[in-house]
């Protein structure tokens, strides 16, 4: 079995709910994270899925409802997860290693120090070689990867990805898929991730909660029933399929 | 041709045409066609200016002070009022539309007010250059701050970040280009700014100087005069353009990226 139920919850959503002036955007949506695990978010696009992010990460207040990481009490206080956005938002003044150092500036480390922490990580994010390169100076997915790196640096715990391969071509997002799958038993994070994609999220997820359309309401959960380890080959295999009909039959 | 060679082409192509109209204008006056004294030669302006350099140089030196002091005033005076609105909506709200509206009047006009008030020393002209370069900056840097993408700054929340970082690391950094180009403005109006304070009486300075000339009908000093402020008003805006470009490396980087992509372009 890929998920273990005995790992404790890092991160719970009871029941919030969110209207935007008189337009109900989230209605009693409960999910959670458990650790080490990566689940999928799925639903059409205006349903309230980053919305959903906002109220998590401390920006926004939920009407009603509570966020819960760790057992704490967390509703409407940042700082706690980090959380990575549709756009990848690199300050164009900094360069990579700046920019992926910064969450660790705005913790209070010295520049120096900053700097030392995050440049053994350029490899692993395919980034070797681009420390001192502008975002300007990179490719869409290379970008990407900077921005994800950013994200890793502010808290590896509990990580948001706001669709972060949605404005990539066919190739590079696959290409990143891939790399995720190598890298993220190594980070040990639990991630919640948003996607458009079917695929995607079956190739990634341990879970996946299917959202219904505005207000957001969870429509269905679904644990993905492969092997925890997979490679690209598991999406030609009958299982894999079998899970794509059975999400698009829901949706 | 290479690029290199196109691009030093493109830079002498101004300079060509401005010795153009430095030779018309020889001619006109060599001929006679416009008397010399009531307009010197390009080649006379030159040379009483090396040889009233040694004279000059004292009013050279106030004007300078008053300018620069002046100017850095200004910046200090704009950055914390920029903080200030920045970080309390009420006083941006209370002040930001009178800053714009003040905008439209010109400081110049209020020198002989400071020249009542506070006789013919530097004072009033230090005052009068900080007047007419606040407004340019203060107003290009609040556009810069309301300019900040608001992603970026709940992102930075997200992080936990505090005011100081926020503005130090977001929304400093992303008005610079707004307010260098509002620097450069208030640069060039910190030399004028001076002079014409200077018309208004003083001890030294080169507006001082020049107002003494005039009197005395020597119009080839007033033009050298004249030729000395252009110099100095451009060698202020070349000194910011390259304070510019090192505080912002990543600018010209990007700027060159562009030009780049640009000439090849033309080049299909
Ligand atoms: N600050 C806000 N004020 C008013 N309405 C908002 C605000 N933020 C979001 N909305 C509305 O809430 C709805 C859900 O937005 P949200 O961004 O959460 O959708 P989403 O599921 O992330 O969509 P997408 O997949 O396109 O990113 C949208 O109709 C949007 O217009
Ligand atoms: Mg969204």
């Amino acid at each position: 079995m890929n998920f273990c139920p005995q790992n404790k919850i890092k991160l719970a959503v009871n029941n919030i709910k969110k209207t935007f002036e008189d337009t109900p955007v989230i209605k009693n949506v409960s999910m959670e994270l458990h650790e080490g695990e990566f689940v999928s978010l799925i639903g059409l696009s205006g349903s309230g899925k980053s919305t959903i992010f906002n109220i998590i990460a401390g920006l926004l207040l939920p009407d009603e409802g509570s966020v819960i990481i760790d057992g704490e009490e967390f509703t409407g206080k940042t700082g706690r997860v980090s959380y990575m956005y549709q756009k990848d938002l690199l300050l164009p003044w900094k360069n990579i290693i700046d920019n992926a150092s910064l969450p660790l500036v705005i913790k209070g480390y010295r520049k120096k120090d900053a700097r030392q922490e995050v440049s053994g990580y350029f490899p692993t994010f395919g980034l070797a070689g681009f420390e001192h390169k502008y975002p300007f100076q990179l490719s869409g997915g290379m970008r990407q990867r900077a921005a994800l790196m950013r994200t890793f640096f502010f808290s590896k715990d509990i990580m948001l990805l706001d669709e972060p391969f949605g404005g990539l071509d066919a190739i590079t997002r696959s290409r990143m898929q891939d790399w995720l799958l190598e890298v993220l038993p190594a980070l040990n994070s639990s991630v919640l991730f948003i996607t458009h994609d079917i695929e995607e999220a079956i190739l990634l997820s341990d879970r996946i909660y299917i959202l219904t359309d505005r207000p957001a309401r969870v429509k269905e959960e679904l644990r993905v029933p492969l092997p925890k380890a997979r490679t690209r080959e598991i999406t030609t295999t009958g299982e894999f399929n079998e899970i794509k009909k059975y999400i698009f039959s829901i949706l | 041709m290479p690029k290199k060679s196109v691009n030093i082409a493109n830079k002498l192509v101004p300079w060509l045409f401005l010795i153009l109209i430095g030779l018309l204008w020889q001619l006109v006056v060599d001929r006679g066609l416009i008397q010399r004294f009531i307009l010197p030669s390009p080649w006379d302006i030159l040379a009483t200016l090396l040889r009233i350099f040694p004279e000059i140089k004292v009013h050279l030196m106030t004007t300078i002070r008053e300018a620069l002091l002046g100017l850095f005033i200004a910046v200090i005076l704009s950055l914390t009022l920029a903080l200030l609105m920045d970080s309390f909506p009420l006083m941006k709200k209370a002040v930001y539309p009178v800053l714009i509206v003040s905008q439209t009047i010109p400081a110049i006009v209020l020198a002989p007010l400071f020249a009542l008030w506070f006789g013919f020393g530097e004072l009033p002209k230090i005052i009068i250059v900080v007047l007419v370069c606040f407004f340019p900056v203060v107003i290009s840097l609040m556009d810069g701050l309301n300019s900040v993408d608001p992603d970026m700054i709940n992102l930075f929340r997200s992080m936990g970040a505090g005011q100081w970082h926020l503005f130090r690391h977001l929304k400093l950094a992303a008005s610079m280009t707004n307010f260098f180009s509002g620097l450069r403005i208030a640069a060039t109006y910190s030399i004028m700014g001076a002079v014409i304070a200077e018309w208004l009486g003083g001890i030294t300075g080169l507006g001082v100087y020049m107002i003494r000339v005039k009197h005395s009908y020597a119009l080839d000093k007033v033009f050298a005069v004249i030729l000395i402020i252009v110099a100095l008003s451009m060698l202020i805006f070349k000194g910011i353009a390259w304070s510019e470009n090192l505080l912002m490396p990543w600018r010209r980087l990007l700027n060159k990226n562009q030009s780049e992509v640009n000439s090849n372009g033309q080049t299909k």
